[in-house]
């Protein structure tokens, strides 16, 4: 993932999104969604593609048509009360994976956050209950650019890790079993820590794993991450 | 303890035994672990497959294949067979070097750093870890004991007892009355008596459609109690009478000839009765002065060390563990706590701060899962909860499906967890 990505990315879970902005420019979101095109159709007539129409995402649970076939990640996400408001669409655009383990949008994700919001605006204007939508924030930017890249520079130390894993394979089994609860072995250190803060800000909603990442410091992660990366 | 029938063990059991295992350089340290449970099985694979063999690990149980309590409810309403809640200890032996002895621990002298077997034998400890379970306190349920327990199975213990209650269910007379007497705090799985009234109903409803099912209840409120609630409404209409204390009154007289249960205000003729008693620590921790009058382990909080005895570990139902339920997670969380802190004591390997956490699922009908949990922390008093979350009432059928499927990705990782 793009540097400045994962920055931005980590600076939204730790704020919660609620100063992101939606100043984006509508027709150069339409240019972007171009790099969609292939998979999704979005205005009058839109029909499934690869990936669902966009029409009315705004508000809606995430995974919820009933004639699409979403993947068991998406479907579970939007079971447990996840809804496309901007916030969600922000980070599921700049990387799908590291919002939904197990997504089918095999795509690398939009990098530039200008290109984001541009794109939110153009899907927003293709919904028709904006009431879902939060309104643009000048505070948007004001974040503190040195704190994300401190967190994913942390160094996890993984013997630490290892213990604390003990936890977490009562329920992920260590072989990468996955009936019901998804594996957890192998992933990429900055994609694990990514996700146990998306879960820590409650931007995921599963309440075991919001409840597990709520007891664990940056650097509990991070030993974590360090752990399950050198697992298979 | 009997300390002739003690010595007599020593010598019989001098093969296994060294009296006092580190007091030559060279031996191994040695931990004893009483009971092959979520607590002890957990404890016993994580010292020895951490410590790569610089521990010598043994673990005593005396069943050689264990039967989970938790999902022992599912078998009965249908949903598991009994194989699928069997496992055996061949993994832990084989691939992680525990010595598994098939036994019961009768005592420990906390002296001599022994552990007697029934068998005869003796076992020299560094450490002991003692995870024995329950055992019931029958002047709860006057009338009750053990040799009771065959007409009307208590089935808190699993196994024999839950096929007996599964298959008295089932062979139970068409309108038949199915009475349950849940136990008084505190006692193993705090949602379980309802889980099971959960199954039996859903077996009932199948096969059984005009029969009852009363719940006496010496509380006047029980876990996850408005989940259950709503869904003994929605699935099984009027067949589930639950009745707290004040209802009832106390209880007088169990008879397991007549099928009866006399209280202060009522008697109720059972056709199947399942009669959970109060609970206590198992025997053995009583019986090495490791309990206080509640009858449970007080322990040291971020270590799980027993408060009478910094060499003695209790882990899971038999011990007090502040504000974790007794759960088989809560034991498997306890067991890697205790499992850190002994490796550290007997090989120098690094401590790090313990960490608790505890979710109990519960099916209470064809893919309807419900789910509570909690984190902790350990404080100088206790093992202090820091917050938790509760399944909510008119959740959509997807989240519920979503839950159960959790729970049996949860039961696979557990198990494998305490097995290997």
């Amino acid at each position: 993932m793009h540097n400045k990505g994962v920055r931005h990315l980590i600076g939204v879970f730790l704020l919660g999104w609620s100063a992101l902005t939606l100043a984006g420019n509508v027709e150069r979101g339409a240019k972007v969604f171009q790099v969609c095109q292939s998979c999704h159709a979005i205005g009058p007539g839109a029909t499934h593609l690869v990936g669902p129409h966009l029409n009315e995402v705004f508000g809606r649970v995430a995974g919820s048509l009933s004639d699409f076939k979403y993947s068991e990640g998406l479907r579970a996400a939007g079971v447990n009360g996840m809804r496309w408001d901007a916030e969600h669409l922000a980070a599921y655009i700049e990387n799908p994976i590291a919002l939904v383990t197990g997504t089918n949008m095999r795509f690398g994700g939009v990098a530039s956050a200008e290109d984001r919001d541009d794109l939110i605006a153009f899907l927003r204007a293709y919904s028709a209950s904006p009431r879902d939508i939060p309104e643009s924030l000048p505070t948007a930017l004001a974040r503190d650019p040195d704190v994300d890249p401190q967190i994913l520079a942390i160094k996890g130390d993984p013997e630490y890790g290892e213990y604390l894993a003990s936890e977490c394979v009562t329920c992920h089994q260590s072989d990468g079993a996955d009936r019901g609860i998804p594996s957890i072995v192998g992933w990429p250190t900055k994609q694990f820590v990514i996700v146990m803060h998306a879960y820590k800000s409650a931007a995921r909603p599963n309440p075991v794993m919001q409840l597990i990442a709520a007891n664990l410091a940056d650097e509990d992660i991070a030993a974590l991450a360090a752990y399950f990366e050198k697992q298979q | 303890m009997d300390r002739r029938s003690f010595l007599r063990g020593t010598v019989a059991g001098a093969a296994l035994a060294s009296a006092a295992p580190s007091v030559i350089g060279s031996a191994k340290p040695r931990v004893v672990v009483i009971g092959g449970g979520a607590g002890g099985a957990t404890a016993a694979r994580y010292i020895a497959k951490d410590s790569q063999g610089a521990v010598d690990v043994v673990l005593i149980e005396p069943t050689r294949t264990y039967y989970t309590c938790f999902f022992s409810n599912l078998y009965i309403g249908g949903y598991r067979d009994f194989a699928s809640i069997g496992h055996t200890y061949g993994k832990l032996a084989s691939e992680y070097g525990v010595t598994v002895v098939h036994d019961w621990a009768t005592g420990i002298d906390r002296d001599a750093k022994t552990v007697a077997l029934a068998s005869g034998t003796t076992i020299g400890y560094d450490r002991v870890i003692v995870a024995p379970g329950i055992d019931f306190k029958y002047e709860t349920t006057p009338g009750y004991s053990a040799a009771a327990s065959g007409k009307m199975p208590h089935a808190w213990k699993g196994g024999s007892q839950t096929q007996l209650l599964k298959a008295q269910l089932e062979a139970m007379r068409p309108g038949g009355t199915f009475v349950m007497l849940a136990p008084p705090n505190p006692y193993r799985c705090p949602p379980g008596p309802y889980e099971r009234i959960s199954m039996a109903a859903h077996l009932l409803t199948e096969k059984n459609p005009t029969a009852k099912i009363i719940v006496l209840d010496p509380k006047e409120k029980f876990s996850k109690q408005g989940l259950f609630q709503e869904a003994w409404t929605k699935y099984y209409g009027d067949m589930v009478e639950w009745l707290p204390a004040s209802m009832y009154g106390s209880i007088k007289a169990i008879n397991a000839d007549t099928m009866t249960i006399e209280t202060e205000l009522d008697t109720f003729k059972a056709d199947v009765a399942n009669i959970i008693p109060g609970q206590r620590a198992g025997h053995i921790a009583s019986s090495a002065g490791l309990t206080n009058d509640s009858g449970f382990c007080p322990i040291v909080p971020d270590t799980m060390q027993s408060q009478m005895d910094p060499n003695v570990f209790v882990l899971g139902d038999s011990s007090i563990a502040g504000d974790m339920p007794k759960s088989g997670f809560s034991a498997n969380s306890q067991a890697k706590v205790a499992a850190m802190v002994v490796r550290a004591e007997l090989t120098g390997s690094r401590a790090f701060p313990p960490k608790f956490s505890n979710t109990c699922w519960s099916l209470v009908a064809t893919n309807d899962g419900v789910k509570v949990g909690a984190r902790y922390e350990a404080t100088p008093e206790k093992i202090a909860s820091t917050g938790g979350f509760i399944s909510k009432t008119g959740e959509s059928a997807e989240l519920r499906k979503q839950t159960y499927e959790e729970s049996i990705g949860w039961y696979n990782g557990i198990t494998a967890d305490m097995f290997g």
